[in-house]
């Protein structure tokens, strides 16, 4: 069914006005006196750091930017498959946000945005808010649980866990695969793509397989996919299967999981039912819970439609949308939300000045994949703005690894410590 | 045709940008900063990288763009710049190596 798209603006105005209407918006006050051009931005992952640092060093520091996060510290995505194969822990992968905030004048948040309300301008928190001259949200991506019988959030917190956003999750599902068995079967689902980090299931596939090999040999991994092929890297992934873990990794194309036994352990597909020892639904998903609250949401329900010149939302002027929430032919993967943060910001700071924007913007995303403990394979394209299609378009020359190596291992590691420091240093 | 248009007009500012310092500088510095910016992941911010991959703050501009187009014509093997390097054109390959060549070397 389709909501006819004026009938889902009203809804979304009505949900902000509920929401900026608590009583608390009128007595509330302003958290941090705006002095001059303000940008906010909701979400300090990939996207929304890099936004906050790039948007300072490259005004000169003449804008204040406010950077609103609900974890106190940041935790990457990227690599994080290699804390289940155990070659790197949470950890290795975490970063405080102290330099964002000392070396580049950022004011920095933890906290949870309430409401938006686009007419005002303003961000509601729970103690206060925050007037912005431009929004810039960051919010990743939220699950659909509701598309899996039996999966709820408190389901994925404390007994099925997706770990499709790194942290506790993850350290669960390792602990879990330490718990379970030699001879027990690990079962993944992967949901219909569009999803965060397109080879990232399969990548996971690849590290849950080599702790396996090396501590429990008899066990297996099955991968229930909602897709009709593997969506990423396709032969490298097969012959890593084939070649590193002979009998032990199982693919099975179109096996979308509609339902759930907690208890049991054992997922339903349109086909049979699997009982597993351990489990990772990996439900399907949209745009971060944010992007609704700013009403910017498209008429699928999921994505954000924008404009690639700015990433200033189709719905909302003044209200930019970057990362893993934008509708786009984008993996969405961090260092893609990154570039985006970066042609965001120039053009946000182009708009300040009453100028144009970059009519050009040309971004890169390269993506490491974990296939071992020690051997990567990458997908890496080049993306420019097509003026016809109004799109970002893969240009001439892209394309994945010849074969797995590890030299491209030594790299994979070289890309997080880079991207990191890039991000957050 | 916006496209050419547009090239093309990178292409006669980065020209004028050599003769006359005033010709639209903010505008061509502000394009090879961005397409740069996105080099980052592994080259580090402004080149400069903090592991593995090459620091490219400073390097030379005429050593960059031999090696871009060695990168694209695969006379030059890598594991993933034959890649990137087809995704640009001998125009962007120059306004990279302005931007990087003008970068401070930042030793760690």
């Amino acid at each position: 069914m389709l909501i006819d798209r004026r009938d889902f603006l009203k809804l979304g105005a009505a949900g902000i006005a509920i929401g900026a209407f608590p009583g608390i918006a009128f007595a509330s006050t302003e958290l941090i006196t705006k002095k001059g051009q303000r940008v906010v931005i909701v979400g300090a992952g990939f996207g929304g750091a890099t936004a906050a640092k790039y948007l300072r060093m490259w005004s000169d520091n003449t804008i204040e930017v406010v950077l609103v996060e609900r974890n106190p510290v940041f935790i990457s995505c990227p690599m994080s498959n290699t804390v289940l194969g155990g070659t790197r822990t949470i950890s290795d992968l975490t970063q405080s946000y102290d330099t964002l905030k000392n070396k580049y004048g950022i004011n920095l948040i933890q906290g949870e945005v309430s409401a938006i309300d686009p007419d005002k301008k303003t961000v509601i928190l729970a103690n206060g808010h925050l007037t912005y001259d431009r929004l810039i949200i960051s919010p990743g991506v939220d699950f659909m649980f509701d598309k899996i019988e039996g999966l709820t959030a408190q389901v994925t917190d404390e007994s099925i866990p997706h770990a499709w956003k790194a942290g506790a999750q993850t350290v669960m599902l390792r602990r879990q695969l330490e718990a379970m068995p030699d001879g027990g079967v690990f079962v993944m689902s992967i949901p219909a793509a569009p999803y965060r980090c397109p080879p990232g299931p399969y990548e996971r596939a690849c590290q849950v397989a080599a702790y396996f090999k090396n501590f429990k040999p008899k066990s297996k991994v099955l991968i229930l996919d909602a897709n009709p092929d593997i969506t990423s890297k396709k032969g490298l992934f097969m012959a890593a299967w084939k070649d590193l873990y002979p009998g032990m990794v199982e693919y099975r194309p179109n096996h979308a999981v509609t339902k759930v036994d907690v208890a049991g352990k054992t997922v339903s597909t349109e086909v049979e039912d699997i009982k597993a020892d351990v489990l990772n639904i990996i439900p399907p998903m949209k745009a971060g819970m944010v992007a609704s609250m700013a009403g910017v949401v498209g008429a699928d329900g999921r994505w954000c439609a924008v404009d690639f010149l700015s990433y200033e939302s189709k719905v909302h002027k003044n209200i930019h949308v970057i990362g893993d929430s934008v509708s786009a032919a984008l993996p969405k993967s961090g260092h893609m939300a990154s570039a985006q943060a970066k042609v965001c910001v120039a053009a946000i700071i182009e708009l300040m000045q009453g100028k144009q924007p970059d009519q050009n913007p040309t971004v890169v995303n390269t993506c490491y994949s974990m296939v071992s403990n020690n051997e990567a394979v990458h997908v890496a394209n080049v993306f420019r703005f097509n003026v016809e299609k109004q799109a970002m378009i893969s240009a001439e020359g892209g394309g994945v690894s010849a074969a797995r190596s590890e030299i491209e291992g030594d790299y994979a590691a070289f890309w997080l410590q880079n991207i990191m420091s890039d991000v957050l240093l | 045709m916006k496209i050419i248009t547009h090239q093309t007009s990178v292409i006669v500012c980065t020209i004028l940008l050599s003769l006359t310092a005033g010709c639209a500088t903010h505008r061509v510095d502000t394009h090879a900063r961005n397409i740069a910016s996105s080099c980052a992941a592994c080259h580090g911010t402004n080149g400069n990288s903090v592991g593995g991959a090459p620091v490219l703050a400073g390097l030379d501009k005429t050593y960059f763009v031999e090696q871009m187009k060695a990168f694209k014509s695969g006379s030059r093997p890598a594991t993933l710049m034959n890649q990137h390097a087809k995704g640009y054109s001998d125009a962007e390959f120059e306004l990279l190596a302005s931007f990087f060549a003008a970068q401070k070397h930042e030793p760690r």
